[in-house]
């Protein structure tokens, strides 16, 4: 990548189109340090540095605010308060007006910004923080959604209900039904790079914003809200996150409205990093719920009717907690086919951070509950979870129907779940594993395939729009450009790979470039896994804009017909001769072709009525499933996973690298959620696991010990997406589930599979261990 | 005692250059000092307390193996602490032409990296494990990643990685190979021999010259905060902003860092890191090897001491239990005096040591246990590997030749205020047969010995519970049983 090499002009095929294993495009860089993180760029000189000043109160009115110790502190230039905002004190995402960047008079989670410092130093800045003196009148708060009525309690954001069918009159028909709660734990996001941004102060309303951030246009109009200015003002950049998974959707807004405020005030640049601490006490992350669930079914496992509850702990502002409990319940069917069903979320207020995006959206919390329920019939008619799950499963002609009322066209789940059961050696592993526990006494296995469907598009419709910002130079080198944000996914180099193969020059003729807002305006956040699929198209379509005109220009000029005209690798073949594209794109030049266009994709199909909770609200749909064996010592509750399979649907993968990549990563995440990831507030309402040393996410020796990843070569996405893909970057995160199920299948094995263990997430050993002691008590009960 | 010279500025050497500072601030950090006075930037910031090892780097060291480079955490590795060593950062790796090195290229080629925050620090952590050994397996490479975490890739990558890293080159012809006797030359010529004193008041920090002379250095600034392996210390300054002037650094101490045995009893310098104690422990005393697995990451074990796990106090140290057990006295040391006592008589209460004004912890002797004796230590844990102890239990025991219980001891951390002898469930054992029937009597005695806490670890009634459960455990591995008596990561090497 160092040199410029001259392209090949005799090549079959060009090195790095789609569908090839390209590397990470910045992985040279990441691993000599020299990839810039906006807090590795150089500092304008004269950079101050920002602090949050925290609420030390859980909910309370603030009665004071003494804060001249803090002024009078070494190296402190300013203390910022909701006064000094000079426009709105308002971030909320969704206009709901009801997430202030300082909290004014009152403060509704410990933790809760109040103040910002600002000081000569970062090192001074957070030292003065500490020296504030603030007093509260303290009110009552409630942190847990235990002790709250998902029917009455104050609600942050209108709930949703979905029905289809009667489900009241079909369970009470049913020959057999039973009701249960699940309690889903949150997930801190712990993207490595914690939050940042560095403003810079520009002539007239101007302020450049370097932001960690995977929606430069949302923090672009809450800087200029903030502000008091036109957007035109404010230009977003970042180049790369170090991670984001929906923790840098929303949450990086307060530290760019801040520093912009303060960078303006004080004509200087402005950086603010919270510490880990900070970060993880002050952003919000993925939702709690509490599921309650009925279910009516037959003494064979057929569900006939499902009625759910999904209660979530959205803290003290709405964020995107309507769209993420909406998700859960576009998810409530997993992969099954509910003959009936009525399904209600609660976006519970809590007196706690506001919960916000995070890989999955609220999907996988829905996906769990779904498990649940099958795991529950399974245990009810006595048999195999995975009988049941299967006996369930969407039909492919008939029994397609979602609870949305979006027909499921494109079902592969039957075809992945067979080939996972067989390359998994599913039936002679379980019972090797009934032998195994039989001998055991203290140390059990257990074993679980779990399937995955996720729906595919922005739920709220106009976010399914993209655009790029496609350059060809005079030496035939492409400069690219788009909305999406690089967060470690790879977006970059899947779109640059889109762009080489649709002008057919190698890859690294493409230079990608950072997403600012300043290129690509009104961009949506890269979320909701749609970033290759939107960008991608985008960026296709700019690209065959100028595609066409060199097309045109060729035929012109060599007087060939349009169709004569083709791009060969590196080159164009225009009649009987072959033009390198470099030159032909010299050519161009020299007769004013115009070598640049923006590209625009908007995704066909959709539409959604959220009042009649009918529509097709996804593209399509994604699938996968995996299977999960573990140990489990009944002692302790310790475990350990002994192997994981996988089998994924990427469609036809743009880079397969990185799609594993994707898979992997997203499964032990989705493991680590499920198992060691506990988020514990005392009872005065603190969060206290707010560092790694507190808050335990996996680690390498987490690992499945056996862990076989394989992409499916077969399915291709049956609508028209970018290069028939589909898309990676939320799916594969629910394939944890197979580990929690299997932790409950082992768990179940101390009471002779005849009780369902009930097992809330996260199941931490301690979570285990008390779930094995309840079973044997029950078991003892009943013998 | 010979006059001590001093010298009013520390040196070192950073990646190819010598370094001289005469201005050090006692709690500055190397990653701060990297990044912001070296733009360095490299090596990231993950999370300030030595859990996420973004900022891995490597310290190399003359020891009495000849010059040793380990991996350590910058964020909280005092600059203070690195007179006469070598530090070499992410910066340092690429060849002169730019080649990338073999360490980084097989993290490229296997796609090791995704958002790449993380990546300088397993580089370095990678790095560190290839100049050991060229062909590691995946328990080696498990443990030496234990310090680093990573969001993006599952590992799975990066796994792949760490074993093709010898086929992109060899150890031998590496750089630092290449140049550790240059190195070792310009180490041994910055060890003068004398202390070193920077700064006055807040600014004030210490590296004695030795063991003699940190003593007389402390007896005289009583109040000076100890400083061995900062991996706790560290923490006091990058979360808590503690004032730790004046600051007496001592992990570069000889005469602190020998480990010998004499006639069954191992004697362990307060300097001690856990890398250093662990191939004689593990040898002397198996069962303390698994443990040390699981104390923090592996950039914490080449920094933390055993000297300064005891001599905190914590009652979630993972030492003193296991210790206590063995029988382990401790050496402790004011000015010129010494005295030797009990190891479980040390913790008086919670934050409260039986350590004076002045004193120090020199050592602590650890007899090796009898060979018809049996002993082991577990520990309980939300995440295996790099975590806190929720509740550790110690066990040693001997029978007597009618097979009942001649002598026990079993202490706690996690379980009381301070680490904890059981001592009602060791009334309960002793004298009786060594069954199950006993161990279940005994284990309704856990009530009267400990009330646990809840917190964000676990709760009480699993402390007590998995507490409870271990004497089991214990039962069921002294007894002889071929079954799996608890899970495993690796097969037994």
């Amino acid at each position: 990548m160092n040199k410029h090499a001259a392209p090949n002009l005799k090549a079959e095929k060009i090195a790095g189109g789609v569908a090839t294993d390209q590397r990470h495009d910045s992985a040279h860089k990441h691993v000599s340090g020299t990839a810039v993180y906006i807090d590795d760029m150089p500092e304008p000189a004269g950079t101050l540095h920002g602090c949050l000043g925290l609420s030390a109160a859980t909910h309370a009115t603030i009665t004071s605010m003494d804060l001249s110790a803090v002024r009078t502190a070494l190296g402190v230039v300013d203390v910022l308060t909701a006064n000094d905002v000079p426009g709105e004190n308002d971030i909320s995402p969704t206009g709901r007006h009801d997430e202030p960047v300082l909290a004014d008079g009152k403060v509704q989670f410990y933790g809760q910004p109040i103040f910002c410092v600002i000081a000569e130093t970062r090192e001074q800045a957070r030292r003065a923080t500490r020296l504030a003196k603030v007093e509260y009148k303290e009110l009552p708060f409630v942190t847990d959604i235990g002790a709250l009525d998902p029917k009455r309690d104050k609600l942050v954001t209108p709930p949703l209900t979905l029905k289809r069918g009667d489900a009241a009159t079909a369970i009470r028909q049913a020959p057999r039904r039973l009701k249960g709660k699940m309690r889903i734990g949150g997930q801190e996001h712990f993207y490595l790079e914690g939050h940042i941004a560095m403003a810079i102060p520009g002539e007239d309303q101007d302020v450049t914003i370097y932001s960690s951030t995977q929606h430069p246009s949302e923090v672009q109009h809450m800087v200029s809200h903030a502000l008091g200015v036109p957007s035109n003002a404010i230009t977003v950049e970042i180049r790369r996150m170090g991670g984001g998974f929906g923790g840098k959707e929303t949450q990086g807004n307060q530290f760019a409205a801040l520093a912009a405020i303060a960078a303006k005030k004080h004509h200087r640049a402005v950086k603010i990093r919270p510490d880990r601490d900070d970060d993880m006490i002050a952003t919000g992350k993925r939702h709690d719920f509490l599921v309650d669930y009925e279910v009516g079914f037959d003494d064979e496992g057929n569900v006939l009717g499902v009625d759910f509850m999904f209660a979530a702990r959205c803290g003290f502002s709405s964020d995107l907690s309507g769209p993420v409990t909406d998700r859960a319940l576009f998810h409530c069917d997993n992969t099954y086919f509910w003959p009936a069903v009525h399904a209600q979320s609660a976006p519970l207020y809590t007196n706690t951070v506001s919960n916000t995006a995070f890989r999955g959206f609220g999907g996988p919390q829905g996906m769990v509950g779904a498990e649940r329920v099958i795991d529950e019939v399974a245990f009810a008619v006595g048999k195999d979870p995975l009988e049941i799950r299967k006996k369930n499963f969407y039909g492919t002609s008939d029994r397609n129907i979602t609870p949305y009322h979006q027909t499921v066209e494109d079902n592969i789940i039957q075809r992945i779940v067979a080939e996972l059961e067989q390359s998994a050696s599913y039936a002679r592993r379980r019972r090797e594993i009934a032998a195994f526990n039989a001998n055991s006494r203290f140390i059990k296995r257990g074993l679980a395939l779990t399937p995955v469907k996720f729906g595919i598009s922005f739920t709220a419709t106009h976010y399914n729009q993209a655009g790029a910002l496609v350059h060809v130079y005079t030496d035939g080198s492409v400069h690219l450009n788009h909305g999406g944000t690089e967060m470690g996914q790879g977006l970059y180099v899947k779109v640059a790979q889109v762009v080489a193969e649709e002008f057919q020059i190698d890859l690294d003729q493409v230079k990608i470039t950072a997403t600012t807002t300043g290129k690509v305006p009104n961009t949506s956040a890269t979320a909701a896994s749609s970033g290759s699929d939107l960008n991608g198209m985008a960026a296709q379509n700019g690209a065959r804009q100028i595609k066409d005109r060199l097309t045109d220009f060729a035929a012109e000029k060599y007087q060939v017909p349009r169709d004569q005209v083709l791009f060969l690798p590196n080159r164009v073949r225009v009649g009987n001769q072959e033009i390198a594209f470099a030159d032909l794109v010299k050519q161009a030049y020299m007769a004013r072709i115009q070598l640049s266009a923006a590209g625009f994709y908007k995704t066909p199909k959709i539409h959604w009525n959220r009042d009649k909770g009918e529509g097709r609200p996804f593209y399509y749909f994604a699938y996968g499933a995996s299977c999960s064996e573990v140990s489990v010592d009944t002692l302790t509750g310790e475990y350990m996973v002994e192997r994981t399979d996988i089998l994924h649907d990427c469609g036809r993968s743009l880079n397969r690298a990185i799609d594993i990549g994707q898979i992997e990563g997203g499964f032990i995440q989705g493991m680590g959620w499920l198992t060691t990831e506990e988020l514990w507030w005392d009872a005065k309402g603190r969060l206290r696991t707010h560092a790694p040393s507190t808050y335990k996410i996996p680690l390498a020796s987490d690992r499945p010990k056996i862990f076989n990843v394989t992409l499916a070569d077969w399915p291709e996405a049956s609508e028209p997406t970018i290069h028939r893909s589909k898309a990676v970057g939320e799916p594969p995160f629910p394939l944890g589930m197979s580990v929690l199920h299997a932790l409950s299948d082992a768990v179940a094995s101390v009471a002779d599979h005849k009780i369902c263990p009930r097992l809330d997430a996260p199941a931490t050993p301690e979570c285990v261990l008390m779930a094995i002691e309840r079973l044997k008590k029950e078991a003892e009960a009943g013998a | 005692m010979a006059k001590i010279s001093i010298r009013n500025e520390m040196r070192f050497i950073l990646n190819g250059r010598d370094v001289v500072l005469s201005s050090v601030a006692p709690d500055a950090t190397l990653l701060d000092w990297l990044r912001l006075d070296r733009s360095l930037r490299g090596t990231k910031e993950g999370c300030a307390e030595g859990d996420c090892g973004a900022c891995t780097v490597l310290v190399g060291k003359l020891s009495a193996g000849g010059l040793v480079y380990e991996s350590v955490n910058a964020c909280i590795r005092f600059l203070g602490s690195l007179d006469g060593t070598h530090v070499v950062t992410v910066e340092h790796l690429r060849g002169a032409s730019g080649q990338l090195h073999p360490v980084q290229q097989a993290m490229v080629d296997f796609h090791g990296s995704q958002c790449g925050f993380c990546t300088p620090g397993f580089v370095m952590s990678l790095y560190g494990l290839w100049m050991q050994s060229s062909d590691p397996s995946n328990a080696a490479i498990e443990k030496a990643l234990q310090g680093n975490l990573c969001r993006c890739t599952g590992y799975e990558a990066i796994m792949r990685a760490a074993h093709t890293i010898s086929s992109y080159g060899k150890a031998a012809k590496d750089p630092l190979a290449a140049e550790r006797k240059a190195i070792t030359a310009r180490l041994e010529a910055m060890h003068d021999g004398a202390r070193v004193e920077i700064g006055t008041g807040k600014t004030r920090l210490v590296v004695p010259a030795n063991v003699d002379d940190f003593a007389a250095v402390l007896d005289k600034e009583p109040g000076a905060t100890i400083v061995a392996g900062s991996t706790d210390v560290g923490l006091w300054v990058t979360k808590h902003m503690r004032d730790i002037s004046p600051a007496i650094f001592i992990g570069n101490l000889d005469g602190l860092c020998t480990i010998s045995e004499d006639k069954g009893v191992i004697s362990i310098g307060a300097g001690v890191t856990y890398t250093e104690a662990f191939s004689t422990l593990a040898e002397r005393i198996p069962a303390l090897g698994p443990l040390f697995d699981r104390i923090g990451g592996e950039q914490v074990r080449n920094m933390g001491t055993i000297g300064g796990n005891i001599a905190n106090g914590s009652p979630i140290g993972d030492t003193p239990p296991p210790l206590i057990a063995l029988g382990a006295r401790l050496t402790l040391r004011k000015g010129k005096k010494r005295r030797t006592i009990p190891l479980e008589t040390f913790f008086i209460a919670y934050g409260k040591q039986d350590r004076l004004s002045g004193e120090f912890v020199e050592a602590v002797h650890v007899p090796v246990p009898a060979k018809d004796t049996k002993f082991a230590v577990h520990k309980i844990t939300k995440r295996r590997d790099e975590d806190i102890t929720a509740a550790l239990g110690a066990f040693f025991l001997t029978l007597a030749k009618d097979g009942t219980v001649e002598e026990v001891r079993i202490a706690y951390g996690g379980m009381a205020a301070t680490p904890k002898r059981a001592s009602s469930v060791e009334k309960a054992l002793l004298g009786k047969p060594w069954t199950e029937q006993t161990v279940e009597t005994a284990m309704a005695e856990y009530a009267r010995d400990f009330t646990p806490l809840t917190d964000m670890r676990a709760s009480a009634e699993y402390r007590a519970l998995a507490a409870r459960n271990l004497l089991l455990r214990f039962l069921a591995e002294t007894s002889g049983t071929r079954e799996p008596i608890q899970v495993s990561r690796h097969e037994a090497a």
